[in-house]
């Protein structure tokens, strides 16, 4: 975990260091607004808001409620409630234990926390229950505005094989697929057969890439039919499947619609999602690189006919996959507000949540389409507490024990639901918060994300900002050469990190040394102690081997104030800048130039030249030998257990699922042998490194 | 001790006495001085060729052979100890007295014989170190041997400099017998004077058996390298032919048997150069002794850093368990604790840290491990810590979270009332600022223990989750109102009023209920204050604390 101290062998992480100056943070969220819309306060729309969500989106509700002058009520679990959301409420209400099926999924203590709040409408923010009908026809039986479209077309939309024969009817380009729900793993063989294969086999109810699996023949169709359904059957209570072709290297490019109860809608551009891993999206942007203004009006005309077809109100998005030659196919609509939606709001102005809220009471959109503009670009880059070296992110769990978000940069949003102390629990998303940033051109908004992501600190749990930041600087990214596959074919062999150029790695290990004597220096300097050696300890001149990836490097340090000039190889560098030793980023100048990041942590371990040479004689410490021991990767609980003691298993051959975030993952063995014992049973909670099954 | 002594000497010591010097290359250069040696007129080279035989101390094969093992020889490890170029070596031209079986013959004789001593600094401050040489007579103590090292301690006593023991011996030189032990002895009773006047720290980088541990074991921190030290009193060979038990060295009395189970070592570091670098670290959170004040360093923490973090921190649920360490780390300069014993008895968690600067000890219930509750090895861990820092002026902050002492016929037959006494007494008899603040439940006796106000604590706060009680809600309904009905209304009745810091900050208990985020501000503030404290205890030829 990412608490580092400063030890004698300087293990030190350096995080991304940017700006000269190191001004304070604030560590509630706030939100360097660019809505152009105005908040009329003589428009009537509710007095009372109850939000049916946690985290982020509770929060980015709340805030445009507080802004329309609407009180508003939160619910929470009873480990949440001292979440950003519930103090940023006016009011809160407990609605369970920390289970979503038993809180925030929970429709009895919802509605009835609801009545005693005496509540006007419910926002319900994504996921959880944006999209359940059952709820939107409770409220409506209860007199209660659901914010959203209305239980009709979610029903419709919900439902992706329902769906997609409305898109049809609609004109709207659709995937070729089977219509229908695929009953077992031997009927979705078959059906794949007569697609051809790849295909897609998805959850009907699903969204966010749950539920979802790619199978490339019959084995790995019936397999993806079982893991689908049961994490359909968990995370939407509804384990129906459908199959469909599988676009292969697809871009996923979604058009945000906005109508109103009047018969009136509006396409707000496209956003870019292209950029996922195992279905989800990490980075997003508006509008996409890819889209001429001739597909763009196609897609959203086809977006507004089908919002209008499903007779559609409140923001809703329709999402297309797009292939190299731009025909796009309707995927899916989601009836809710997106995750990705500053981004629009960025190039738009408008506020969707206001939006939604004034669709809710009934008034009649106040734009029309010519003017919805495309000011400027943004990029969203979702920051995740998870570790972006296994499988480019599993799931970690932590307690956020430093977190300061770069909010005193220009043109930077962060949306966020947790603030420093706040937990990161098994139970929910593993969502730290939405890092926005915008400019007047892509290269603007990029340049601003690479600050932003350098000037991020989150201590305490594993967080993906080194894959974010290895992203946003790609050429095939910054060319906009992207597609779904893009992660899997940027790294093959998975994410490593950022790969050190010469230079950047002189100016790491040159940051590195010079910290490092600091350090030295410092630890020399006692107050008010008199029995300190007579002889001047002011030493100029250092000679150290830092080791960084197991390499070492012979570095020659002096010091003159608080530059230090570091000889590496024959070549000079400059260390100076305002800084010390406990400042979470460190701005240091190197060279005159600005150091420009380390985006990745690297472990660097600096060492006198003694220490060094004596470093060698020491032995290598032999690690355990992992291939006959499975840990969990992840805190998460045990589904299934597979095997018992005495069993013999095939390398690869599944030992036990593990569920994590809502996702099934299969744990499988990494040699062939007999299995010696387990130490997990299904229903079981286990944490990262825990000792799941030994193998002989 | 002698059977055990000469017991453990089976290994290393006896092998390398075996075959005395065969192994020993011809120096390097001796056959060009020894025609100057003979000439007697030149002293300065007699002093030259002794010195620098001194310097290869059991020679190139028996260092070879040292780092083979994967341990630095003892000259390597005081060079790296301490800071360049600072190490003054006394008794260079020592050597043993022995006559007996050919230990007089000129090639048994090594100048300095088997350890190194002197004094230096690290990081400028003044400490004496010996350091055992395995490579001469494999480490093995001979009465010159311990002279060596009883002279720097007595130095060390009289100026008023920590000691620090670089362990690697093999045990007593046989051949000497009696004369052996008597050094042990002499080392024992300077370890038990210099306790409590200045710091000695033991660091065991080899084997360290027999009677020898007691030296250890008398010091105020024994320090283990992991896979290459071991400490116990008698081997695995005498332990399977008097207990028949099998049982391998590392098993018996590696670093991590001691770190985690017997509690005799205070914490274990990866190879040499990790436990010297980290060692030199640890020195500078010490006074040199109990008539100096604690050091303190500069600062880049600000004192009044707000915490917001610590506001959520402890879980809604009482049951709920959360982690100590993070109000620790949080709370202290930079994040930097050095734990001591963080794998024993982890229900308690102690260790040195800085606040704005000044060292401190800190003493905290670990809600994660047991509950935090106190038992027999948290007390113990906890009173020596405390002694520790009450001995040299090292002011103290406990955290409590706290539900009682485990109960259990296991607790009561080894005798929880006579060893958490300990802790309770170390408590009490501190004269060092104690400064206490109550997170969470402080029941029954294990409050008063914790650093209670009644225990002349200082400064005590209360977080607004604090609940100062004498049990928990339950157990306390169901003796108030035993049989009768409406248990659940009792229940909520009592934690209305007990369950909450009112109960002791109207009586004064507490001094403050403070705002978790502002902990480390108020603290600093009270350290600031409570620098000039004075206090002593009535005079005593000694205390008699329950062993």
């Amino acid at each position: 975990m990412a608490a580092y101290r400063v030890t004698p062998t300087f293990q030190r992480v350096l995080r991304a260091v940017k700006h000269a100056s190191l001004r304070p943070r604030c560590y509630i969220i706030s939100c360097h607004s660019q809505y152009s819309t105005v908040y009329d306060p003589h428009e009537k729309t509710f007095d009372k808001i109850l939000i049916a969500n946690r985290g982020e989106i509770a929060c980015r509700v709340i805030k445009t409620c507080k802004k329309m002058g609407i009180k508003t009520v939160a619910v929470h679990s009873d480990v949440d409630s001292s979440a950003v959301h519930v103090k940023m409420a006016d009011e809160a209400f407990c609605v369970g234990p920390a289970p979503t099926s038993k809180s925030y999924l929970n429709m009895d203590a919802i509605m009835e926390a609801i009545r005693q709040t005496g509540a006007q409408a419910v926002h319900p923010g994504y996921g959880f229950l944006s999209e359940n009908k059952e709820f939107a026809r409770r409220l409506a039986a209860d007199g209660v505005s659901f914010i959203g479209p209305d239980t009709h077309a979610i029903q419709a939309m919900g439902d992706k094989i329902e769906s997609k024969l409305i898109a049809k009817a609609a004109k709207v380009n659709t995937i070729p697929g089977f219509d229908g729900v695929v009953k077992n793993a031997e009927e979705a063989v078959k059906i794949a057969g007569e697609i051809g294969y790849p295909v897609m086999i998805k959850a009907s109810a699903g969204g966010g890439g749950k539920g979802m699996r790619i199978a490339w023949n019959d084995e790995e169709t019936r397999e993806g039919f079982r893991f689908s359904s049961q994490e359909a059957a968990s995370s939407f209570g509804d384990d129906r499947l459908l199959i469909e072709k599988y676009i292969d290297n697809p871009r996923h490019i979604e058009i945000q619609v906005l109508a109103d109860k009047h018969g009136n809608a509006l396409w707000l551009n496209e956003r870019e999602c292209s950029i996922q891993r195992r279905n989800q999206k990490v980075v997003e942007e508006a509008p996409s690189t890819f889209l001429d203004p001739v597909t763009r009006r196609a897609m959203g005309e086809q977006a507004v006919s089908l919002a209008k077809a499903v007779k559609y109100s409140s923001a809703g998005t329709v999402e297309f996959l797009v292939d190299s030659k731009k025909n796009f196919y309707f995927l899916e609509m989601n009836t809710r507000l997106q995750v990705e939606h500053p981004i629009t709001e960025c190039i738009t102005g408008l506020d969707l949540v206001q939006q939604m809220i004034r669709v809710a009471k009934g008034y009649k959109l106040q734009h029309k389409q010519e003017d919805i503009p495309i000011n400027g670009w943004a990029i969203e880059s979702r920051v995740y507490a998870e570790d972006p070296y296994k499988s480019f992110g599993l799931p970690s769990i932590g307690r956020l024990s430093q977190y300061e978000e770069p909010l005193n940069l220009p043109g930077v949003r962060v949306d966020s639901g947790i603030q420093e102390g706040s937990d990161i629990s098994i139970y929910y998303d593993p969502m730290i918060s939405k890092l926005v940033t915008y400019g007047s051109t892509r290269a603007e908004a990029l340049k601003k994300m690479e600050d932003a992501l350098d000037n991020y600190v989150i201590r305490g749990v594993t967080h993906n900002i080194p894959l974010l930041r290895e992203i946003i600087v790609h050429p095939r990214f910054i060319s906009g050469d992207i597609s779904t596959n893009f992660l899997p074919e940027v790294y093959p062999e998975g994410f490593k990190g950022h790969p050190l150029a010469a230079g950047e790695q002189r100016e790491l290990l040159a940051a590195a040394a010079a910290l490092h004597v600091a350090a030295q220096l410092r630890s020399q300097r006692f107050l008010g102690q008199q029995r300190v050696s007579s002889v001047p300890q002011e030493r100029r001149n250092w000679e150290l081997c830092v080791e960084l990836d197991k390499r070492v490097h012979m570095l020659g340090v002096s010091r003159s104030g608080n530059s230090y000039t570091v000889e590496i190889d024959g070549e000079k560098v400059v260390v100076s800048g305002e800084w010390n030793l406990a400042s979470a980023l460190l701005p240091l100048t190197i060279n005159e130039i600005t150091l420009q990041y380390l985006g990745t942590s690297f472990k660097v371990r600096v060492l006198s030249k003694l220490a060094a040479s004596l470093n060698k004689l020491m032995p290598e410490k032999i690690p355990e030998d992992t291939s006959s021991i499975l840990r969990s990767p992840m805190p998460g609980t045990v589904v299934a257990v597979s095997v018992k003691p005495g069993d013999t298993v095939a390398e690869g051959q599944e030992i036990c699922v593990i569920e994590a975030m809502k996702m099934q993952n299969s744990m499988t063995a990494a040699k062939t042998a007999k299995v010696k014992s387990v130490h997990c049973t299904a229903g079981e909670t286990v944490g990262e490194g825990d000792l799941l099954v030994e193998l002989e | 001790m002698a059977l055990c002594v000469r017991a453990l000497l089976g290994s290393a010591a006896a092998r390398s006495l075996a075959s005395p010097g065969r192994s020993l290359l011809p120096l390097r250069g001796r056959t060009l001085t020894l025609p100057g040696l003979r000439c007697a007129s030149t002293v300065q080279q007699r002093v030259e060729l002794k010195r620098r035989k001194a310097l290869e101390g059991g020679g190139e094969k028996r260092t070879e052979a040292q780092h083979a093992r994967g341990k630095l020889t003892a000259r390597e490890r005081v060079a790296l100890l301490l800071d360049p170029d600072s190490f003054t070596e006394l008794d260079m031209f020592v050597e043993h007295r022995c006559s007996d079986f050919g230990m007089e013959a000129d090639h048994n004789k090594y100048p300095g014989d088997s350890v190194v001593t002197g004094h230096g600094r690290i990081n400028g401050r003044l400490v004496y170190v010996f350091s055992q040489d395995f490579t001469v007579f494999g480490g093995s103590l001979s009465g010159a041997h311990a002279q060596k090292i009883c002279k720097i301690m007595d130095q060390a006593m009289t100026v008023g400099a920590p000691v620090i023991g670089l362990n690697d011996s093999g045990g007593a030189r046989i051949q000497e017998g009696v004369e052996s032990l008597a050094g042990y002895a002499d080392i024992f009773l300077r370890n038990v004077m210099a306790s409590g006047v200045v710091p000695q720290i033991s660091m065991i980088m080899g084997p360290c058996a027999g009677g020898a541990v007691y030296s250890p074991a008398l010091t105020d921190f024994t320090f283990m390298v992991k896979d290459t030290s071991y400490l116990f009193i008698t081997g695995p060979d005498v332990v399977k032919s008097v207990t028949n038990e099998d049982v391998t060295q590392e098993e018996l009395g590696g670093a991590k048997t001691h770190t985690s189970v017997s509690g005799v070592a205070h914490r274990a570091f990866e190879n040499d150069i990790d436990a010297l670098l980290s060692l030199r670290d640890f020195f500078n959170f010490l006074p040199l002794s109990n008539k100096d004040p604690p050091p303190v360093t500069e600062c880049h923490d600000p004192s009044d850093r707000l915490v917001p973090g610590l506001d959520t921190l402890v879980p809604f649920e009482t049951t709920k368990a959360y982690d100590m360490l993070d109000i620790v780390h949080s709370i202290v300069d930079e994040r930097d604790f050095f734990e001591i014993m963080p794998n024993y008895a982890k229900n308690i968690v102690v260790g040195f840290a800085r606040m704005n600067g000044r060292t401190v000890g800190i003493v905290g219930n670990q809600p994660k491990v047991a509950s935090g509750c106190l038992d027999i090895n948290s007390s113990v861990k906890g009173a020596r810590f405390v002694r520790f820092c009450d001995a040299f002026n090292i002011p103290i902050i406990t955290f409590v979270d706290v539900p009682g002492f485990l109960p259990g016929t296991a607790q009561e037959y080894g005798g929880i009332i006579r060893h958490g006494a300990k802790l309770l007494y170390a408590f009490a008899e501190a004269t060092v600022p104690k400064i206490t603040i109550i997170t969470r439940k402080a029941y029954g006796g294990a409050y008063d223990v914790m650093s209670s106000k009644h225990l002349r604590g200082d400064v005590n706060y209360a977080w607004p989750t604090a609940e100062v009680a004498v049990m928990g809600a339950k157990g306390a309904v169901q003796i108030i109102f035993r049989g009768k009905e409406n248990q659940a209304e009792a229940e909520a009745e009592y934690v209305e009023k007990f369950a909450n810091p009112f109960p002791a900050a109207v009586r004064g208990f507490v001094d403050d209920i403070i705002q978790p985020s502002t902990t480390r501000l108020r603290i600093c503030r009270d350290l600031d204050v409570l620098a000039s404290k004075k206090q002593t205890n009535p005079w005593k030829k000694h205390a008699n604390i329950p062993l």
